[in-house]
């Protein structure tokens, strides 16, 4: 096994593989903090999804299927799709969520449309748009690692930048506006970059998976933390060691899909992170109702006792 | 008659969510140095009016200005302490992290709080007797507690006008007296302090200004002579509340 895992190490794809997932992993930790603390999960799950027929359209229109130009087409439909929730959101009465419901089916149902549709289309099958459904990780080529450093390294160097202001904007943003700051652009800005984040990722986990690597490593995060920027770290390093390890274990057993195995991983940390995390986690949380509750009684016991005492 | 200035004025406001009006037609000048209260029934539009004065809302008609200037001349100029259910508490931050947010407007754009803006925390939580819960956890402080942050938040900006909504709310009776003394020293720094308040019995004893709000302007001026029964008679119509026992 040992020496299995030794010789994985040194093979050029695994590594290539290992450090895209990586990145995936970091980034959507970092930028899914935001989104949770936002309560904006769901909108990543929305935009994710409605990324799908921009990617099959920029195939059809330019016959070209490097992934740059791929995810160029899945920025334009998921901007757009994001744009429709909040229009929609705005200037109707119909809430969030319907409309996010509407939105995201809708778009994703053209994707498979175009996408079957696309398969008549010479070179389609090699082209791979498949991949973008359940993420590809091993289609993963040098030069698509390079391009996701090359975005997580402008991402990660803007919410430094800004973190300040990311920060009093996640918390209160009225309190923001009344401060000087401009609430509509740092909105518009924030969630550019957290669309960003997703769809760097529509090529290792797939526009299905992806609004789990943006909520898990967050979640799991925020049990062991209780200041924002030891959480932005957790979750990043959460994301990268399940990137890490989905990629290992797909590797080592023939067969494992390596996009939903680093879904899988990023779930049983943030599972283990939900039951047993020192101060918020569930396994705490009885045992404190627990003592308190012996207490109380233990409380009764010798109220009873003196008051048999008294009595006698 | 000596002429004050006026630290707020606001012109021919209103405000309509959707076709219902909220705010009609307002009129009000409160001049500088004024502990002034905002009074009315629930629903009358305080917050609302509040929220209006910061810009948050944005009006059908009409202008704020304070000290006779637009409002966005003079953003670090006003410190705002919101209703503290209007944000969520569980937010991964310290008591300290919040009360340094109210530094951020000085700071501007990309500039990080240091040593200084820390300090100038510290002292504004001392102020409100939550030095011993700098470092503690905002999700684990108790209602009162928050508001106390909320406060020191505002304090901390240093800022000529104080508006607040409801800073009173879930704070026991000892803490709101001490309240009380923080905003009284700043009445005497000659700051203006505006505050939306639910509570009768205590307007004459902590303001020296009143504004009786239901949609309209009811009354507005100094709480000796606006303060009376006719006025708040008007302002709780059909609220149902016996006002003989109040005033």
């Amino acid at each position: 096994m040992m020496d299995n895992v030794l010789f994985l190490l040194q093979d050029y794809t695994f590594r290539t593989v290992a450090l895209g997932s990586a990145l995936l992993g970091i980034i959507s930790g970092v930028l899914g903090s935001f989104a949770v603390l936002r309560r904006q999960s769901l909108f990543g799950d929305g935009v994710s999804h409605a990324a799908l027929p921009g990617v099959i359209l920029a195939f059809l229109l330019t016959g070209n299927k490097n992934t740059e130009v791929l995810l160029l087409g899945a920025l334009a439909s998921g901007l757009l799709a994001a744009l429709f929730i909040t229009g929609i959101e705005k200037n109707s009465h119909i809430r969030f969520d319907s409309a996010l419901a509407l939105v995201m089916s809708v778009f994703f149902g053209l994707g498979l449309v175009l996408l079957t549709y696309s398969q008549k289309v010479p070179n389609a099958n090699q082209a791979g748009l498949k991949r973008f459904i359940y993420g590809q990780a091993s289609t993963l080529l040098s030069r698509d690692v390079i391009l996701m450093a090359a975005c997580a390294a402008i991402l990660l160097s803007l919410v430094v930048l800004f973190w300040k202001e990311f920060k009093l904007f996640t918390f209160d943003p009225e309190f923001a506006q009344t401060l000087g700051f401009h609430t509509g652009r740092l909105n518009l800005f924030l969630s550019l970059l957290i669309v960003l984040a997703i769809i760097i990722g529509l090529q290792t986990v797939g526009v299905v998976l992806m609004s789990a690597m943006l909520i898990a490593p967050a979640a799991a995060a925020r049990q062991w933390s209780g200041r924002l920027w030891l959480m932005v770290l957790l979750a990043a390093g959460f994301g990268a060691v399940s990137g890490v390890l989905g990629t290992l274990f797909s590797s080592a057993v023939p067969g494992l899909p390596t996009g939903p195995v680093i879904v899988v991983c990023i779930t049983v940390i943030a599972t283990f992170s939900l039951l047993f995390a020192p101060h918020r986690g569930l396994l705490r949380r009885i045992l404190d109702r627990r003592k308190t509750r012996a207490r109380f009684q233990a409380g009764i016991s010798t109220t009873i006792l003196k008051e048999r005492r008294r009595l006698s | 008659m000596e002429h004050k200035i006026c630290a707020v004025e606001v012109h021919d406001l209103t405000v309509a969510y959707d076709t219902t009006p909220v705010l009609w037609d307002i009129d009000l000048e409160i001049p500088k140095g004024s502990l002034a209260a905002i009074v009315g029934p629930n629903g009358a539009g305080k917050t609302t009016l509040i929220k209006a004065m910061l810009g948050l809302i944005k009006p059908l008609s009409g202008e704020v200005l304070f000290f006779a200037n637009e409002q966005n001349a003079h953003k670090n100029d006003i410190a705002y302490v919101p209703q503290s259910g209007s944000v969520d508490w569980d937010f991964p931050a310290t008591a300290l992290d919040i009360v340094t947010m109210g530094r951020y407007g000085r700071l501007g754009w990309l500039r990080r709080p240091g040593k200084a803006e820390k300090q100038m925390a510290l002292e504004m939580l001392d102020k409100v007797g939550m030095l011993g819960f700098a470092s503690r956890q905002i999700s684990q402080l108790s209602g009162g507690q928050q508001q106390r942050v909320f406060l020191a938040r505002a304090l901390i900006q240093q800022a000529e006008i104080y508006l607040m909504d409801e800073p009173f709310k879930g704070v026991d009776a000892q803490t709101e007296k001490a309240f009380v003394v923080l905003l009284k020293e700043l009445k005497r720094q000659g700051k203006t302090v505006i505050v939306v308040h639910h509570d009768l019995q205590t307007v004459t004893e902590y303001f020296d200004w009143v504004t009786l709000i239901n949609l309209k302007i009811i009354a507005n001026g100094p709480v000796a002579e606006t303060y009376n029964e006719a006025n708040l008679n008007r302002t709780y119509k059909g609220h149902g509340i016996r006002l003989k026992e109040v005033v």
